[in-house]
């Protein structure tokens, strides 16, 4: 199958308040359709390895390749648009602009995109927020939902653009066991029932049991890439 | 483009905000009302102000300056040619006053396609004799029609009509301050007396008011002939010729080519008034300085909102980035509150102004230099208004421009592991 991701070689360091080198020569793939979870000790270096992969950090060496394409010596707005239309974030925090509705909310990266008309676009936002039951809640603000329901509205807008690939980082982290729950049935049903590609950084290792393959990091290298 | 999109984000985030923004967009309003009020006050002052001298003044003036000939009779003394002459007590030549030749001057002066009008005119010293009493005065010989069309003459008689002076033989319309001190009425008989002692009866038929009360303690008019014949001079004698020219801005140089063509002294408007210049251009520069002062207080009202409003709205300006927003796309937004917030600030600021100057408009104000005007002077330029829409313009994005910047340059890795 092909290659949704591929890192090859990665390094990068930090240089303040002193040098080190906090991802050391990492190397690995993730197949189309994959489900991955990234888990570790605090401070592993899975964040910093996370926003490399998700193109927003550029200060690293090494290749990175998404859809076969290498993101090195792109243009701020050429990688704006690959995170666009081929990457779906969801954080441990929301981030959901409390100016718009929770359907606006969820357009919004749609509408950027702008490769469908505004009410496919709105027809599309209603579709995935109904896979994540959050079909009664279009029209409310964000500030008006539980932290749960922020979060899965969270992973409504990551899902908008039909993205080559999901990446989360602790999308758990805030929430209580159910709600934590329910946020790991939806990656899951995500990946065996649509086949979307997931990279999940996360703590909780029955969460990474759950998942098709887990990889993990000791101080900045992979230790263990098993295969489930 | 997305520039929809980025309207709409940057209008929720205005409305998100609305009081702080109003606030910074009645800064704008305030300084766009004072600046076009200002500016149309003050320069419906300065047109009023040149008016009492440009409408008045000829662009252009002939006249001969009394002074010793340059030929002097040793000059033509065969013996002497060619020697230095020390000559002593050179005295002026009083007919050196009179143009020669003026009846061929007004014509050619005619024919020119730069020149709108003229107006001959005879200017004399004579004494009004009231009594045993004689005042100094002066006497203007005039054409009444040819000076109210290019002069507006009839502006400024207050009583009796300038067609009287043609009308009526042996006719004068006196300043209203020479007619005080001679207690006279229209209607009354003057007795005029020229340096050179003729007397003439003249009836009085009017008054002006010129707005230079000195002017008008001494001045008064007459017609061309009326003032020949109280001289006993021949019809061709004139002193002055005015030249009113379609395009002021010509008149130094048209007057010194008349100069030498027509040998006599020429002296344009700007020469005659420089200090008038200088007073317009001060008045200008005062209101265009305290526009400005007020936009740029304005602007950094704007520039206050919108540093806070990127301080507030970090995380969402970070999870844009990630969602593939570009810097650019952030900056725009940004830029674009600023810009709307100048737009409405200032087209308000143009309303208010509009409003302000059309009350001061309605203001009484008379004044007995200036019988023409009953309420203040107002100039409703639209140049005003588009040079106050600019500046706004101008303003907000420069004040939007850095926060928009800063904007743009977040980094949304840092924003998001700080949580
Ligand atoms: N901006 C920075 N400058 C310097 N050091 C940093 C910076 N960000 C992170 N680090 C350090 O890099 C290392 C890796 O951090 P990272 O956030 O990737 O850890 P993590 O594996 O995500 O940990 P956790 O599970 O607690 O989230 C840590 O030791 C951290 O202190
Ligand atoms: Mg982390």
């Amino acid at each position: 199958m092909e290659n949704a991701l591929e890192a090859r070689d990665i390094i990068k360091y930090f240089h303040d308040p002193v040098s080190f080198q906090v991802i050391k020569k990492i190397s690995f793939e993730i197949k189309k359709g994959e489900f991955v979870s990234i888990i570790g000790k605090s401070g592993c270096g899975k964040s910093t390895l996370l926003y490399i992969l998700s193109t927003m950090d550029t200060e690293y060496e090494g290749a990175l390749l998404i859809d076969g394409e290498l993101m090195k010596n792109k243009t701020e707005r050429e990688l704006a648009r690959v995170r666009n239309k081929k990457i779906g974030f969801v954080f441990q925090f929301h981030y959901l602009l409390n100016e718009f509705t929770v359907l606006k909310n969820v357009m919004l990266p749609g509408m950027k995109l702008a490769e469908r008309p505004l009410d496919e676009i709105e027809q599309m936002a209603f579709e995935k927020l109904k896979i994540l039951g959050m079909e009664k809640h279009v029209l409310k603000k964000p500030n008006q939902l539980s932290g749960g329901e922020k979060q899965r509205v969270a992973i409504a807008r990551a899902l908008i653009n039909n993205p080559l690939i999901i990446m989360a980082d602790e999308p758990t982290g805030n929430l209580d066991k159910r709600n934590s729950e329910t946020v790991l049935e939806i990656f899951s049903r995500l990946a065996n029932e649509f086949h979307q590609t997931l990279l999940i950084v996360t703590h909780d290792n029955e969460f990474a049991s759950r998942t098709h393959r887990i990889i993990e990091m000791e101080d900045g290298k992979i230790i263990s890439p098993l295969h489930l | 483009m997305n520039i929809r999109l980025i309207a709409e984000i940057a209008r929720s985030l205005l409305l998100a905000r609305f009081k702080q923004t109003l606030v910074a967009a009645i800064g704008v309003t305030f300084s766009i009302t004072m600046f076009i009020t200002l500016l149309s006050f003050m320069t419906g002052l300065n047109n009023m102000l040149d008016s009492l001298i440009v409408n008045r003044t000829p662009h252009i003036r002939l006249y001969n300056e009394i002074r010793p000939s340059a030929e002097q009779p040793v000059n033509q003394y065969e013996s002497f040619k060619g020697m230095h002459h020390f000559i002593h007590s050179i005295k002026p030549k009083k007919d050196l006053a009179n143009i020669r030749n003026s009846l061929a001057i007004m014509h050619s002066l005619k024919q020119d396609k730069r020149v709108m009008g003229i107006a001959p005119k005879l200017s004399e010293q004579v004494f009004y004799t009231v009594g045993t009493v004689d005042l100094t005065g002066v006497i203007n010989g005039i054409d009444p029609e040819e000076e109210s069309r290019l002069f507006f003459f009839h502006d400024y008689v207050t009583t009796g009509n300038t067609a009287d002076l043609k009308n009526t033989p042996n006719s004068i319309i006196l300043g209203k301050g020479a007619a005080e001190k001679m207690m006279v009425e229209p209607g009354d008989v003057i007795t005029v007396t020229t340096v050179k002692g003729n007397k003439m009866q003249l009836k009085v038929v009017g008054f002006f008011q010129s707005g230079l009360a000195d002017f008008d303690k001494v001045n008064s008019y007459t017609s061309i002939a009326t003032a020949q014949k109280m001289m006993g001079e021949a019809s061709d004698y004139i002193t002055d010729i005015q030249v009113k020219l379609y395009d002021i801005n010509l008149a130094p140089a048209v007057a010194k080519e008349y100069s030498l063509i027509y040998g006599t002294e020429a002296l344009d408007i700007q020469t005659a008034n420089a200090q008038f210049e200088t007073g317009t251009f001060i008045r200008t520069l005062i209101s265009y300085t305290v526009g400005i002062t007020l936009l740029i207080v304005a602007g950094f009202g704007i520039y206050n909102i919108l540093n806070m409003m990127i301080y507030e709205k970090m995380d969402s300006i970070a999870i844009m980035k990630a969602t593939g927003f570009s810097g650019r796309d952030v900056k725009m937004i940004f830029i674009g509150i600023a810009l709307s917030i100048g737009l409405f600030g200032g087209s308000a600021g143009l309303a208010f102004g509009y409003g302000l100057s059309s009350i001061i408009d309605l203001i009484p104000f008379r004044t007995q230099a200036l019988p023409t005007i009953t309420t203040y002077p107002v100039n409703y330029n639209p140049k005003f208004y588009l040079i106050g829409i600019v500046f706004s313009l101008i303003t907000t994005y420069l004040s939007g421009f850095f926060p928009a910047k800063k904007a743009s340059r977040i980094d949304p890795v840092i924003i998001i592991r700080g949580k």
